[in-house]
């Protein structure tokens, strides 16, 4: 690239204009890319939800499947379709895009206060600390109390350890200073600590729930219900449905990360050049840790812990948007939750009837995926 | 915007780096910092900038301490080039030049912030990179877009950490022509640590002489510089001649004994 030399730069000459406004076209088309590739992907997770929706033991035309979500709505569902698809298949559908969502939102943020593209929900301990909280609420005998309070105990279990590895980070923080590599460190060690400890706890217990406690850590959408996704309140006869916990915890914390998503622009160009730029780099690290644990556990306290899809979704969004996280965040989270959805179609109809946890899916496509995607992107980034 | 440091002293865990570092600076004027590595150049910016906090002493810009002034008051006053802006993720040198509006905007940016990054895009002349990826820029391309970066902070203080590092002799040379530009038509104040003598010399209005941690020499280029301060604080032996009123150091050889 040549350039004259600085002290001969004409201002305000008719081709120095010109060029300009070639940058400015340049650069709205920039962002009307992001813009296609948002609107893209939300077009994506209606065509998969629709026809992950007609799939299943007992087949329902793509049109029929609209017509009941559209009349469900309005009125309770009678026919037998209605009930498959509206209180079967649609909870664990939108449980999947919700789950999706918040997973690649939360990978997202990691990777950019960490200045690392391997952080992610899992690689902090996040996942582990639930997976242990769940495994001691099972294997402690919370499934065998009868119905709901022993789910509840084992989905609290999950939700109270998930926040011990990200509590544990921020307290040495206090002792060190909260640099990238001392927290994702910190984060390593609890992943390590937990898995052992699940391990030891499992070993010392009974078959039947080793397996219930084993598929509850490899994560799966089976268990999603109404109950976590709306909340209806009961006001005499009227019934009026609210945002249930999932959704709750989602909105909650997807607002305050947008809202940071201009700081987390400047963190990625390291700490230094970011406090110089007026962003309280440190300060800003552990509150952004905190609203994408309490996201991730809110999410894997009811799935169980689903890989990959914190990682893998945002690199890809990356690829092709660039890294301006006030597109990326809405990006990766509508990408995040169509690659989920996906994951869970396949799992459930690759060897119908037997229905295979999408945790596993996620790895097996993902993996490849995204293999073949670092081999053809044209640039380094890390 | 005049800048005072006193006393200043800074150390990590028991090793000091700086030492009582009396420093003023005049306004509209380029400071250029030298010193054999280690001698604390970098510290002492990364302490004016609030990165670092000294232990010791104070820094007072235009009469108020900066431990005072919140992080985004400081960001409008005082602009920063880091040695190595190593950027991570992907991002178009435009919007990377943006982030230099960040002190200046809540969540949105403006038209008029967009116009203010392609006036310093043209000022360094790299419009054409406008929406290249930094990560695919020579290191002189990228020294100019944090150089941009920075003045599009609109600082009354532009701090520059070896801004001619790992560029050529071309790249050298205009990015020193940019910043001394720069100055004079914002009637902004400049401090930067360098490595080369000679580009110090040409270019400083004033020089600091840096000795481990320690402010050694201060004074006009021409009385810092000369044989027997370069033989004290380097190590080497140099002839020195005269360029133009300011003196040309050639270094001859790292000598034994000093």
């Amino acid at each position: 690239m040549t350039s004259t030399s600085g002290t001969e730069t004409a201002s305000g000459t008719g081709a120095g204009t010109e060029k300009i406004a070639e940058i400015k076209t340049q650069y709205k088309k920039f962002v009307g890319r992001k813009i296609l590739f948002i609107i893209l992907s939300l077009i994506l997770i209606f065509i998969i939800a629709g026809v992950s929706a007609t799939l299943g033991s007992y087949p329902i035309s793509v049109t029929e499947v609209y017509s009941i979500i559209w009349h469900g709505i309005f009125q309770n569902v009678e026919t037998t379709q209605g009930i498959v698809v509206w209180n079967l298949r649609l909870p664990r559908i939108i449980m999947g895009i919700l789950a999706g969502m918040g997973l690649a939102i939360a990978g997202t943020m990691m990777q950019g206060i960490l200045r690392n593209p391997l952080a992610s929900p899992f690689t902090l301990g996040i996942a582990s600390g639930a997976g242990f909280g769940a495994a001691l609420a099972i294997l402690s005998g919370a499934s065998i109390i009868a119905g709901e309070t022993g789910e509840y105990l084992i989905i609290g279990n999950a939700f109270l350890f998930s926040l011990i590895p990200t509590f544990v980070i921020i307290l040495f923080t206090r002792y060190k200073r909260a640099t990238p590599e001392t927290m994702i460190l910190a984060g390593i060690a609890m992943l390590y600590i937990f898995s052992a400890a699940t391990t030891l706890l499992m070993y010392f217990s009974e078959s039947e729930a080793v397996k219930e406690a084993y598929f509850w850590m490899v994560g799966s959408l089976g268990r999603a219900t109404w109950d976590e996704l709306i909340f209806s309140l009961n006001l005499g006869s009227l019934s009026i449905p609210l945002p249930g916990p999932v959704p709750i915890v989602l909105i909650g914390c997807i607002i305050p990360l947008m809202w940071k998503s201009w700081d987390l622009n400047v963190m990625a160009a390291g700490d230094e050049a970011a406090k110089s730029l007026g962003v309280n780099v440190e300060q800003n690290r552990i509150l952004i840790l905190i609203i994408a644990s309490l996201m991730t556990a809110g999410i894997v306290c009811f799935t169980g812990t689903i890989g990959f899809i914190g990682l893998v979704a945002p690199h890809m969004c990356r690829m092709v948007i660039g890294g301006d996280n006030r597109f990326l965040i809405p990006a990766s989270g509508l990408f995040g939750a169509a690659l989920l959805l996906t994951a869970d179609t396949i799992a459930r109809r690759i060897i119908a009837p037997v229905i295979l946890p999408v945790g596993v899916i996620t790895a097996f496509m993902g993996g490849p995926l995204f293999l073949y995607l670092i081999m053809r992107r044209r640039r380094e980034y890390w | 915007m005049k800048l005072k440091i006193k006393d200043v002293g800074f150390g990590y865990s028991n090793m000091p780096v700086l030492r009582n570092v009396n420093i003023e600076l005049a306004e509209s004027e380029i400071l250029g910092v030298v010193g054999p590595n280690g001698a604390g150049k970098s510290t002492l910016l990364r302490c004016i900038d609030r990165i670092l906090i000294p232990q010791k002493g104070c820094i007072m810009l235009d009469g108020r301490d900066i431990r005072e002034i919140s992080r985004m008051e400081l960001a409008r006053k005082i602009g920063y080039v880091p040695q190595d802006g190593s950027q991570i993720f992907p991002a178009t040198v435009f919007d990377t030049v943006l982030m230099g509006r960040r002190p200046h905007l809540g969540w949105r940016s403006s038209e008029r912030d967009t116009e203010k990054v392609l006036e310093t895009l043209k000022i360094l002349n790299i419009e054409d990179l406008a929406m290249r990826d930094i990560n695919e820029l020579s290191g002189g391309q990228q020294q100019k877009v944090f150089i941009a970066r920075a003045l599009t902070q609109e600082p009354e203080l532009l701090l520059l950490d070896e801004p001619t590092s790992n560029l050529d002799i071309r790249h050298q040379l205009e990015v020193m022509e940019i910043v001394k530009r720069v100055v004079r038509e914002r009637g902004i104040s400049a401090i930067m640590a360098i490595h080369d003598l000679n580009l110090a010399s040409r270019y400083a209005d004033r020089i600091i002489m840096m000795n481990g941690g320690r402010v050694y020499a201060e004074g006009e280029p021409s009385s810092v510089l000369n044989e027997e301060n370069i033989r004290h604080v380097y190590g080497v032996e140099a002839k020195l001649s005269n360029h133009d009123g300011r003196p040309y150091i050639v270094p001859v050889r790292a000598c034994v004994r000093c």
